[in-house]
Formats: structure tokens, sequence, C-alpha cells
């Protein structure tokens, strides 16, 4: 389990591209989460891992604007390079980003999916959502990112209800990366899925992430998927992070109490 | 605006306040070409499905001096359209006409007549289902937000699905327009052909939907352009032969099975058009005095 992903050193980037900080959501009277905050940079991937309830959950939904905070400030780099305050945007703005600049992978792909229309048209909605209006092309674009996350081509007219999880979880990818999204937010992406064809994800999505140099924020409570994936990690209980660093360090040599006991629940084979 | 006093109605059965109501409601839809704008739906003394939008919207607009005419499916003498033009007949004592040149209200489901509208026409549609994005987004929360932030990605997915399945677009009704380049409008079950009827019309056209209580509108000359691809332009419903009546080509054809060995007929959908053609003498091949046909 050494198989940790580091940044090369030369390759890191100044600024940020997502700044958050003392993010806090309560529900009523009960805890969400309360004051986390990060930076997360170009080409990074950070883990947030938990138990249920923790809050992690709760953190991705205020994260990827589906959810509005109780406080804190989210700011996030724009293409031109300006820092903007994400939640100040408009509507339209937010909307805009979620589905050109941002991506969010659900755990369960019917979520994300339209499991009614095909898997070419799935890929390609957001194509169509920022303007494209050339079947063709469309089409073109289905079919080479299909390829790229391993659906054989003459699946495209399939509707996603033909799909074992794998292949939509997968084609749930596909759909999000079609607009070269910059970040993107994953929600427990390997949950459900039997432990080789996670094995299968985890690899291509390692794969896209250095080909596309994508910044992840993913949500696991399985250790071993955030020591394959991410660069750093956050441990979250009751709603507050309670230890944070580089995914190594934390995994082999954790400080918390919780954290060591996170650490040797996992299931050795 | 007294009814005639036998009938014991309202000047065209609403009650004044509700027909106030409902022209507030088609003055915002006119400002707004495309937009839906809800309005409080009346029961009326028939069933939804039944154009209870469209008459809800006709009483509105009908003075004392208007000429009724109502088709249905092209048809002047189907159920429907005999029927709701007797309802406007004995509640409002209006004059009617099957003569699309001599009417000022046309109520229709399914159809805009072949003679091109004029500018003191109205064109009432009888709307089932106001919204495009129904069947493809059942929120109607988000629908309207998709509506308020101009997102109509949505709708190409499905104009893309009919390509990927068929190879071309097969949707021959209800075919989204975008009205004014703004709005995403459902033209009603309209048949495709019909679509470029609607842009620039000088005739006004008011969408009625009684069961979902949304009222919208196209004024007159106002853009409408039905959604496509660049590589999948929009082409309208093309048909083999010409009428087989009045010989009228360039026409929406309703079929007519014949007999129970594949006989079958086209004709003209718009009824009052190939009764028009007729009685200027033309003639289609199975015309029962055409030449070939003579005994």
């Amino acid at each position: 389990m050494s198989a940790a992903r580091e940044l090369p050193a030369a390759e890191m980037p100044e600024l940020p591209l997502l700044s958050v900080d003392g993010l806090s959501k309560f529900y009523g009277a009960r805890l969400g989460c309360i004051d986390v905050g990060f930076d997360l940079y170009p080409g990074e991937v950070l883990a947030i891992v938990g138990e249920s309830g923790s809050g992690k959950s709760t953190l991705l939904s205020l994260l990827s604007g589906r959810l509005a905070p109780s406080a804190g400030r989210i700011r996030y780099r724009m293409r031109d390079g300006e820092l903007r305050n994400v939640l100040g945007l408009t509507e339209a703005e937010r909307r805009l980003l979620m589905r050109t600049d941002w991506g969010f992978v659900h755990q369960d792909p019917a979520q994300g999916l339209r499991m009614a229309v095909s898997a070419g048209a799935n890929v390609g909605e957001r194509l169509m959502a920022v303007g494209q209006r050339h079947y063709g092309d469309i089409r073109a674009t289905a079919t080479d990112w299909l390829g790229r996350v391993e659906i054989d081509s003459d699946r495209i007219d399939d509707a996603p209800r033909a799909f074992s999880g794998g292949m939509r979880q997968r084609l749930q990818i596909a759909r999000n990366l079609v607009t070269h999204p910059r970040l993107v937010f994953m929600d427990e992406p390997t949950g459900g899925l039997d432990v080789s064809v996670q094995a299968r994800l985890l690899d291509l999505l390692r794969g896209l992430v250095d080909d596309l140099g994508l910044s992840v924020v993913i949500v696991t409570h399985d250790l071993a998927v955030a020591r394959l994936i991410s660069h750093r990690l956050m441990v979250m209980r009751q709603g507050r992070v309670i230890e944070a660093g580089l995914t190594d360090q934390v995994l082999d040599d954790p400080r918390e109490p919780y954290t060591q006991l996170l650490v040797s629940s996992v299931l050795q084979v | 605006m007294n009814a005639p006093l036998t009938s014991g109605y309202n000047f065209a059965y609403l009650d004044e306040q509700t027909k106030r109501m409902i022209r507030r409601a088609i003055l915002k839809a006119i400002a707004i070409p495309g937009y839906q704008v809800p309005f409080a739906s009346r029961e009326m003394p028939m069933p939804y499905g039944w154009g209870t939008g469209g008459v809800q919207v006709t009483a509105a607009v009908l003075g004392a001096d208007d000429t009724l005419k109502v088709i249905d499916q092209g048809s002047d003498d189907t159920t429907n359209a005999v029927s709701i033009r007797k309802f406007f007949e004995k509640t409002a004592g209006v004059a009617t006409t099957t003569v699309t040149s001599e009417a000022t209200v046309i109520q229709t489901r399914h159809r805009i007549p072949e003679t091109p509208l004029k500018e003191d026409q109205i064109l009432v549609y009888q709307v089932p289902i106001p919204e495009p994005l129904r069947f493809l987004e059942p929120r109607e929360t988000e629908t309207r937000t998709m509506h308020a932030l101009e997102e109509y990605g949505l709708m190409h997915v499905k104009l893309y699905e009919d390509i990927a399945r068929h190879g071309h677009i097969a949707t021959t009704y209800a075919y989204p327009v975008k009205v004014a380049g703004r709005y995403l409008m459902d033209p009603s079950p309209t048949p495709r052909f019909d679509n470029p009827k609607m842009h620039q019309s000088p005739a006004l056209q008011l969408f009625g939907a009684g069961r979902e209580k949304r009222i919208y509108a196209v004024p007159p000359y106002t853009d409408v352009v039905s959604l496509d691809f660049e590589d999948h332009p929009f082409e309208v419903n093309k048909f083999d032969k010409p009428c087989a009546l009045c010989g009228a080509e360039g026409v929406y054809l309703d079929e007519v099975i014949l007999d129970d060995r594949g006989g079958r007929m086209f004709v003209c959908s718009d009824t009052d058009h190939c009764e028009t053609r007729r009685a200027d003498g033309n003639r289609g091949e199975m015309s029962p005095d055409s030449s070939e046909n003579r005994p």
C-alpha cells in the first residue's frame, strides 16, 4: 500500500484553484460541519475520509454549491485567473460553472446520468448545453470519450439502463469530463462496485487525472481508495477536520487517536 | 356586452371577472413571447383534453362582432370542432364560419390553416402539455429555472436521440421552437409541417392549456425558429402525392384507409382548403367527378 501519489515539485503551481475557509453548516441545531478550511491546487487530488455521519457529504455538497453554507467562504480561480467568491455568483454563473468547469460524480450513477437516453447523448449533453449544434461533431466527441473510459463504441446508442454498474460509473465520468473541467467532485465513486471493478475504475481515474491535470475533491470512507488516488487527505469526525496532511503521512503515521483507529480498522487480506 | 336573452349565460359563458383575469394573462404572454404565464384556469363544461384552455382563451378574446371558426385536426366537421362552435353560438351568439379568410378568431387543435392568415385574425391553440422540456425534465421548479436561465441544451439531447435512433429528427409533431430568440416553446401538437407558418405570421397566436393552467403567445411578426443541428437541418414533412380530392401540393395530408385490402388515399387535412379548391374546379386523382373516375 505504498502506491500513494506525489506531485512533481517542479510543477507545483503557486496559486490555489479552490480556497476554502471557515466553512460551516448547521441543520437547525444539528451540526453538519464546522470551520473547514483548505486550499486545493491545480492537479491536486484531495480525499475527505471519515465514517458515516462525519459531515463529509455535507462538505462536498457545500463545496459544489448544492447546499448553502451557514458560514464561511469558498473562492474559486476562474479561467481568467481571478479568484472569485463562489457563493456570490449568480445562479446562472454557478450553473454554467457546474456544467463547464466543474464536474460532479455521484455515488449512484442513476443520479448523475439520464437513464432513459443513450450513452452518446449522456456524454453529449454538456456539449449541447454549451452551444454545440453539430450532430457529427458531438457524436465523434462522445465516441472518443467512451473509448477513453473503456466503453466499446458500439454501445454508444444503448441506454445506461443496459449497462453494468461499473460501466455506468465510467459513463458518468466521461459525461463529466467531456467539457474538460478543471475541478471534479466525487462522492464515493467506487461505492457499490465489487473490488475488481473498483480497481479498474481507480486505475482509469488515476490515468485521467494525470492526463488532464484535474483537481479532484473525493469523498470516500475507503482508505484504500484514498491511498491510491489522493495526494492529500482530510480526516473528518463529527463535522470537524481532525487531521489533514499528505496521504502517506496521515495513513502511515496517524497522529489523532481516531485516525489511528480508522487506519487500524482496515481489514488486511 | 349582453348575451342573447334566451341563453341564460353571460356573454361567451365565462363571467366578466374571469375574462379579465384571462386577458391579463394573455397581455403578459404577448409582452413576453413564448413565456408560459400561469392563470387561474376554470372548470369548463367539457373534459380536460378537449380544449378547455383554448375555449377559455377564445371566450376571453371574443367580441360580439367576431366571426369564429373552429378546427380539429384541420377539419371543421369533427365532433370537437362542431361542439365548440355550437358552444359559442349558444353562449355568445357570435357568427361562425368554416371559411378561414372570413374568420376573425380561429380556435384550432393540431393544425394551422393552409390559407395564409392575416393581421386581423387571432389563432387560438388548444395545448395539452405546454412545457416542451417536460418529458426530459419532470420537475417544474427545474424547468422554470431552465427557462429563466435560457438553458436549453437538454432539448437538443432529445433531437440527438432521434437522429441516433432513426437517422433523422423523427419528431413530427410538437416540434420545439425558439420564439423571438429567447424562449423555448412547444407549438402544441401541430405537425412540424406547420412550424414555418408560425414564423413572422401576421396573425396573433395564442396558446391555452386548461389542465396545466398556462397561457403563452406569439405576437404578430415574431421570429419562430425550429431547433435543429447544423448537419441535420429542420425539414417539413414531405408527401409523395398531391391531395387525392383536390390535387393540392405542398399541403398537409391525412391518410384515409379505404378498405381492408390496403387501399388508401391521402387527402388535405384542412377541409376548408380542400373544399375551396374543389369549388374552384381543381380535381385530384380520386375525386368522384374527375375525368378518370367517371363511369
